[in-house]
């Protein structure tokens, strides 16, 4: 449905987005990770047809951004970064605009306003003016708006910024359930979105694709994959520790907390190991926990890197 | 062309939604009637006509028109809207043109509610009225110069107060190149072509010959290229610089 080719873009000599390419099909959730000035948004605005490529184009349900825009913007639900929307305009008033831009008028204006007022919870403020509004609400206001034709494609820039917890749960299962029929792009900082929502990540920085694949397969690239934790009496002894380190498999053993965790090396399975041993010397065990691997460990090790040099081609 | 309406009664909603247009009214009416009846000495020429009302326009304009046109894209480009707006399916003309008309409706408006010179005149004498409605028609195809050049600006920039004081430069400019004041400064030493050519660059030249009663198709047309042309200067400039 959704299909990025090539894209780059630079503004004079700083390339933001170098070469980016991925396609989004029906039923999938790409979760877009990068640090601030990854490029994640200038990515974004190029395939929603703001920004002109420097190069490479985006096709969106066939349509080709470049060549055939407005056909392609009538496929796109796009949020922009920030949640503009006009401050003076009550939100009746600016989803009323922006139904009648999107084609519609009288019954079925009015009938897709209040579908997606009841979805996104924004009915008590619909008669109060934009910019009197609570962020939270400022935020689901230019949701509502990005929904209201049902589109094919979905390109949300950080849509549960500035929401509590509990309006961060609602915009999940908004989105969770809009899944099956569309291809959705969602912008987060927040890793923990991404494993609640994503059925994809792709991770970016210096405007260039450093890892993509589902959250899971990610996570494994942590080392806290398959570790484990683990809370012994006199845990903190150093026989203890050196015993576990010197298990087959263990790359490593750390204090956390209370208790100790071992890493294992390359992430491959340990527990099993660390039962025996500790059945073997009689150790009370009171905790035991395998870890599937933290994606913030894999974020921070992807994108701390340093800037790669750029090639001399 | 749908489109362009939609736009058009979002953006004149815009201007009714804030204190801008009411005072842009007041302040409009009220300049309006000092220089009428003060400075234009009304009722001391003794002659029933809307001669000394129509004469301080351009003036007015120059002040007045970049207060109506600054905000224009300056306000979408500084609250991030501009980029809501040009996601959606729409054509960079339509969006041109329905933010333009809007102004120009706007400034229509005030320009109606200028009716009670037009009451007063009719009640102290007998004008001739078609020269006021052709008088009227020219102060509203300049005031569509002044807002399209003012669109234009207001394009270039998300500072409404530097949207407003380059448009007002601008216009002035516009404006005074026909006045005597600066045909006096060049008659003499310069070439007549020259002469001409400024003459004819000038709103001021183009809105006085309708306003004595004749409207010429070259005066509307020269009004209506200048609208055009910034307009289209306007589209390009969006285009070209989309996020700053």
């Amino acid at each position: 449905m959704l299909e990025i080719r090539h894209l780059v873009k630079s503004f004079g000599p700083l390339v933001a987005v170098d070469d980016v390419s991925f396609t989004v099909p029906q039923g999938e959730v790409l979760g877009f990770l990068g640090p601030n000035g990854a490029g994640k948004s200038t990515t974004m605005k190029m395939i929603t047809g703001f920004l002109a490529p420097t190069a490479g184009t985006a096709i969106i349900c066939g349509y080709d951004i470049a060549t055939r825009p407005i056909a392609a913007k009538r496929h796109i639900g796009y949020l922009p970064e920030g949640a503009p929307a006009y401050p003076d305009m009550t939100p009746d008033d600016f989803l009323g605009f922006i139904a009648h831009i999107r084609g519609f008028s009288g019954e079925e204006a009015t009938r897709r306003i209040g579908r997606v007022v009841e979805m996104i919870r924004i009915a008590e403020v619909m008669h109060q003016p934009i910019e009197t509004l609570s962020k939270g609400y400022k935020r689901r206001v230019g949701v509502a708006q990005a929904l209201l034709h049902d589109p094919d494609v979905l390109i949300l820039d950080e849509p549960t910024d500035g929401l509590d917890p509990n309006q961060k749960y609602e915009m999940r299962s908004v989105i969770a359930a809009m899944r099956p029929n569309k291809a959705i792009i969602i912008s987060t900082h927040l890793l923990e979105e991404v494993e609640a929502v994503c059925s994809r990540a792709i991770i970016i920085a210096h405007g260039r694709i450093l890892a993509d694949g589902t959250p899971a397969a990610l996570a494994q690239r942590s080392r806290h994959h398959n570790a484990v934790r683990l809370a012994i009496a006199g845990g903190s002894d150093a026989n203890v520790k050196a015993e576990l380190a010197a298990l087959p498999g263990v790359a490593d053993v750390d204090t956390a907390g209370d208790g100790l965790i071992v890493f294992s090396r390359g992430g491959h399975p340990v527990v099993g190991a660390i039962a025996d041993l500790a059945r073997e010397r009689g150790w009370t065990v009171s905790g035991l926990q395998v870890e599937r691997g933290r994606l913030d460990d894999v974020f921070r090790e992807i994108t701390a890197a340093p800037r790669p040099t750029a090639a001399a081609a | 062309m749908g489109n362009v309406l939609t736009i058009f009664r979002r953006e004149l909603t815009a201007y009714f939604a804030t204190p801008l247009a009411y005072v842009f009214i007041v302040i409009f009416l009220v300049m309006a009637g000092i220089l009428t009846f003060f400075v234009g000495n009304f009722f001391e020429r003794g002659q029933a006509d809307l001669q000394p009302f129509f004469t301080f326009h351009p003036w007015l304009y120059v002040v007045l028109i970049p207060a109506l046109s600054m905000r224009l894209w300056a306000e979408e480009r500084r609250s991030g809207t501009i980029e809501l707006f040009l996601t959606l399916p729409i054509r960079m003309t339509e969006a041109v043109a329905g933010k333009f008309l809007a102004a120009w409706c706007f400034a229509g408006i005030a320009l109606i509610l200028t009716f009670p010179f037009w009451v007063t005149v009719n009640f102290l004498g007998h004008p001739d009225n078609g020269v006021i409605l052709a008088s009227y028609i020219a102060s509203w195809l300049m005031a569509g110069a002044f807002l399209a050049v003012g669109a234009c600006v207001s394009a270039m920039t998300k500072n409404q107060v530097i949207a407003f004081v380059v448009t007002a430069a601008l216009v002035f400019i516009f404006t005074v190149a026909g006045s005597p004041i600066v045909l006096g400064l060049l008659q003499g030493w310069a070439p007549e072509w020259l002469l001409h050519g400024v003459a004819q660059a000038s709103f001021l030249g183009h809105f006085s010959a309708i306003t004595r009663g004749v409207i010429d198709l070259r005066d509307v047309i020269y009004f209506l290229s200048i609208i055009v042309a910034f307009l289209a200067a306007n589209a390009i400039l969006i285009d070209l610089e989309k996020a700053e």
